[in-house]
């Protein structure tokens, strides 16, 4: 079976999914900008949402989520705008105690 | 509402009631109150005296009195049917018994038409304090002419006594120095007023005398008499930082409590035997009928009798309770097979025989002994209560409480409540009773008269003649004098409190007690000098001898009158006993002339003997000097026999108790009461009028001798009679006497218990404790130490190490963070699946 020449169906959804987790996740994991960790927040959330938007579709599966996976998607990205809020105080306020944005020199609860 | 069986209790039991809602509210609010504290107290008494006197008037209303000395039978037998439906109903259920007359001999032949009168009686029920088996003991009333006559004089003398107080102690209004008290520094003691304290009390004392006068049964009375000692015991130690004054209050409430022990040993005679402790049947069911359960003291010892006499007729429990012996004997011998009830009434069959001493062999009266303990115990109390020898020692003493309080509670009320509680248990008392209260008032008439001749203190001879006046009273109700006795109660409330309030009056303008120190002060109070003089003239008992014609005199003329004719007539039938009680209540008579005057001429008469004390004495303000006059005009006018058949004399004969209407003999006949109507005959009156009168005038004229007119040296007359001076000046060394018999054994005895607790008990105890720490000590090394100690610090040093070990884990960086999620979350994917792949299957 060819991945690339089959009709676009679940898989292919959960594979652009599983990309952006794994993107946002790398992203998270290496950047020392306290944006850029956001952004790959961002990233590991809309991966999510694919994921739910793919099994809520009636065309792809029986047994589907229907409307409660798009509502779940809907409650996610308000959560991420939140969330972006908060984070986003939580940054300003981090510049002006450290005068950075590098997540590195936060280490005050260090063991 | 408008019936006196209702209106009376009401009435009363209000007038009972003001003075405790009075000292509430004083208790409760009297530091903001100050002076309306007073304002109160007075208040509520006041009201009370008015409550007592529509009481009296409702009363004669209903209950017209008899005539003086011959009650008349068609006007007794209104009375009964009017006044108590259940005591005629008792009366008809008490024909049925039969008893053979053995106890009482009586000669009752002119004075037959008397003996049915029955006195009009309000019993009743009030509150109900606990049942056992058909017995109760409740809060209850007996209402007779007594009652009202102390309602009345009671709220009358503590109304006027409040007046006075007022004025008295207004020093307590503000911070006092007590010049009597020298504290250590040698400054004088400064404390707060404590004018509210003084009402609080007076309120209190009102409430207990009034409760205890309308009681309705002997358990009641004792409550209430304890609460007047109470009262009488802070009152005595007002002043309590002087230490005469709080031993004197213990000294009046320890020597109480000795009567008081007899007293309950009496209760305890009659509760056993007798299962009730009111005087009068009470309808506690109200059907209107009597069950016998309901029966009261009087009627069961006053059984109407074949001849209407209600001669005293000991009750069958006490025969029972007397007779145990023979009736466990009687259950012995038993045939077998008989029955319980058929026992029981072959007992009861033998009950009237064991009464009269009639059984078979067995002369014994069984059960009067019990009675006559029952009545010794009962007066017990009444010789603590009312300064009795032996017991008189702590009246006198009582003489540190304020004036007020001497005036009211320890002349007045408290004082005579003895009296009264003598009187209204009169129909209890066997004859042999009598003796001993006619003895005991007879030494302390001596007693008290004797020592008052040479007192100096004002108030001490005060005391002294109050102590002796109450030893008169008992040896006419000892003789069988009921209405004299009562008589003399009442006319010596009056003019004695007149006298100590003079006295109070007196010490209040020369702050002194001592009578060396006045002397002349008649013209700097005049009020309280002449009001004083009328107060002496009538315990003297100044008046017209009936020889003359018109008796006519003050309060005290009538009533020992009364009391010497009645020693007369008892006289005659008693020659040995009779002719001590009489010579010596007409020497008593003299002395008391002769100790008032002296008294009189020392404080008001001659020159004054202390200049200083002279020039700053001054009249006392009016609010004390009315109730003098108010006192003075009573003590002059409360016996006159001028209001008819209204007359004190007249109402208190109405109140004569059931059964005293016939002549009395001891057990053994050798000694006999007359009954007192005999005692109004003209052939005795004329005598001992003129005794009477020949003994006053010879008491007054002495005193005029010795301190107006000074022929007789006084110093002389201590000089000639040096020891017997001395014996009197140490008050019959009674004090020392009783130091040396009863206190200080009681102090050794302390001291040998203190011994004992000292050296035996508290080394016990101290051993113990000792042995009980080293076990502790054993204890906390071991367990607590070693075995929990050790546990808890195990487990704190573990978790702490566990601490330490996990702390290198937080590293603080974000991204190594994030690395662990992600690393983690692989792990559980990886193992999960192995667990559904590989090991689950």
């Amino acid at each position: 079976m060819n991945f690339l020449t089959e009709p676009v169906g679940l898989s292919h959804f959960l594979a652009v999914g599983a990309f952006l987790f794994v993107t946002g996740v790398v992203c998270m994991a290496t950047k020392r900008n306290t944006l850029g960790i956001l952004m790959g927040v961002e990233l590991v959330l809309n991966g999510a949402n694919i994921n739910f938007v793919a099994f809520a579709s009636p065309y792809f599966r029986e047994d589907n989520l229907g409307l409660e996976g798009n509502l779940l998607a809907l409650f996610v990205i308000v959560l991420a705008a939140a969330e972006a809020a908060v984070a986003l105080a939580i940054a300003l306020n981090y510049y002006n105690n450290h005068s950075t944005i590098d997540v590195d020199k936060a280490n005050e609860l260090k063991g | 509402m408008l019936t006196p069986e209702d209106s009376l209790p009401f009435l009363l039991g209000l007038a009972v009631l003001l003075p405790l809602v009075s000292f509430f509210v004083i208790f409760l609010f009297g530091k903001w109150l100050e002076q309306l504290g007073a304002h109160i107290a007075t208040g509520a008494i006041a009201a009370a005296a008015m409550c007592s006197l529509t009481a009296a008037a409702i009363w004669m209303a209903q209950h017209a009195p008899p005539a003086t000395h011959h009650a008349h039978p068609a006007e007794s037998h209104a009375v009964i049917s009017q006044s108590s439906v259940h005591l005629t109903a008792l009366h008809d259920g008490e024909h049925d018994h039969d008893h053979a007359d053995g106890l009482v001999h009586g000669e009752h032949d002119e004075h037959a038409d008397d003996a049915h009168f029955v006195p009009p009686v309000y019993t009743g029920h009030w509150y109900s304090l606990g049942r056992f088996y058909g017995s109760e003991v409740a809060i209850n009333y007996y209402i007779d002419a007594l009652t009202i006559v102390m309602f009345c004089v009671v709220t009358f003398i503590a109304t006027c006594i409040h007046f006075y107080a007022g004025g008295y102690m207004h020093e307590e209004l503000h911070e006092v120095t007590d010049h009597e008290v020298t504290l250590a520094d040698g400054t004088h003691l400064k404390r707060p007023g404590r004018y509210h304290r003084f009402f609080q009390y007076l309120s209190l004392f009102c409430f207990s005398m009034l409760g205890l006068v309308i009681a309705g049964n002997i358990a009641m009375t004792f409550v209430f008499w304890e609460l007047v000692g109470a009262c009488s015991y802070f009152l005595i130690g007002f002043y309590v930082e002087r230490q005469s004054a709080s031993t004197a209050a213990n000294k009046a409430f320890i020597v109480n409590r000795v009567g008081d022990f007899g007293m309950l040993i009496g209760l305890m005679a009659i509760w056993a035997s007798l299962a009730t402790f009111n005087f009068g049947d009470v309808d506690r069911n109200g059907d209107g009928k009597l069950d016998p359960h309901e029966h009261g003291l009087f009627s069961l010892l006053r059984p109407a009798g074949e001849n209407g006499l209600h001669e005293l007729r000991v009750p069958d429990g006490m025969v029972l309770q007397g007779a145990k012996e023979r009736v466990e004997e009687m259950i012995v011998a038993a045939q077998p097979g008989t029955t319980t009830a058929d026992l029981e009434s072959q007992i009861l069959a033998q009950v009237s025989l064991w009464r009269d001493g009639k059984a078979k062999g067995d002369a014994t009266h069984y059960g009067y002994w019990l009675l006559v303990i029952a009545g010794v115990g009962i007066f017990c109390g009444c010789v603590g209560k009312s300064a009795q020898f032996p017991l008189h020692v702590w009246l006198p003493d009582a003489m540190e409480g304020p004036t007020p309080v001497s005036a009211l509670v320890h002349s007045a009320t408290m004082v005579a409540a003895g009296v009264f509680l003598v009187a209204r248990f009169y129909p209890v008392f066997a004859p042999e009773v009598l003796l001993v209260i006619a003895c005991a008032g007879c030494i302390t008439l001596l007693i008290g008269g004797s020592i008052a001749i040479v007192a100096t203190d004002i108030k001490r001879v005060l005391a002294y003649s109050t102590v002796s006046q109450l030893g008169y009273m008992m040896l006419a109700l000892g003789v069988g004098g009921w209405a004299a006795g009562v008589m003399h109660l009442v006319t010596h409330a009056f003019f004695k409190s007149l006298l100590f309030m003079c006295s109070g009056s007196v010490i209040h303008a020369v702050h002194t007690n001592e009578m060396t120190e006045m002397g002349g002060l008649r013209k700097k109070m005049p009020y309280t000098a002449y009001t004083m003089l009328v107060g002496c003239l009538a315990i003297a008992g100044v008046g017209v001898p009936s020889a003359l014609g018109i008796p006519f005199g003050f309060s005290g003329y009538y009533s020992k009158d009364l009391m010497l004719e009645q020693a007369y007539l008892f006289r005659s039938a008693n020659p040995l006993w009779g002719s001590i009680f009489f010579y010596a209540a007409t020497g008593g008579a003299a002395v008391t002339a002769f100790y008032m005057f002296r008294m009189w001429y020392l404080t008001f008469a001659g020159e004054p003997r202390d200049e200083h004390r002279y020039k700053h004495a001054h009249e006392s303000p009016r609010v004390m000097y009315v109730p003098l006059v108010v006192l003075a005009v009573m003590a002059v006018a409360i016996a006159w026999p001028i209001f008819g058949n209204y007359g004190l004399t007249n109402v208190i004969e109405q109140g004569r108790p059931i059964g005293l209407w016939s002549d009395m003999a001891s057990l053994d006949g050798g000694y006999v009461w007359l009954h007192e109507s005999k005692s109004h005959a003209d052939e005795i009156r004329t005598p001992v009028g003129l005794m009477a009168f020949g003994a006053a005038m010879t008491g007054i004229f002495l005193a005029s001798a010795m301190y107006l007119w000074r022929v007789l040296d006084p110093t002389d007359a201590r000089r000639t009679f040096a020891p017997v001076y001395k014996f009197l000046v140490h008050k019959w060394w009674f004090d020392e006497a009783y130091d040396v018999l009863f206190v200080r054994p009681a102090k050794v005895i302390a001291a040998c218990c203190v011994w004992i607790d000292k050296q035996c008990i508290d080394r016990l105890l101290h051993g113990l404790a000792w042995s009980v720490r080293q076990i502790a000590r054993c204890g906390e090394a071991w367990v607590d130490q070693g075995a929990i100690d050790g546990a808890i610090n195990w487990f704190a040093a573990k978790t702490y190490s566990t601490g330490a070990a996990l702390r290198g884990m937080q590293t603080g960086s974000l991204r190594q963070y994030v690395m662990f999620i992600v690393v983690g979350a692989l792990a559980m994917f990886v193992l999960m699946s192995f667990w559904s792949y590989g090991f689950a299957r």
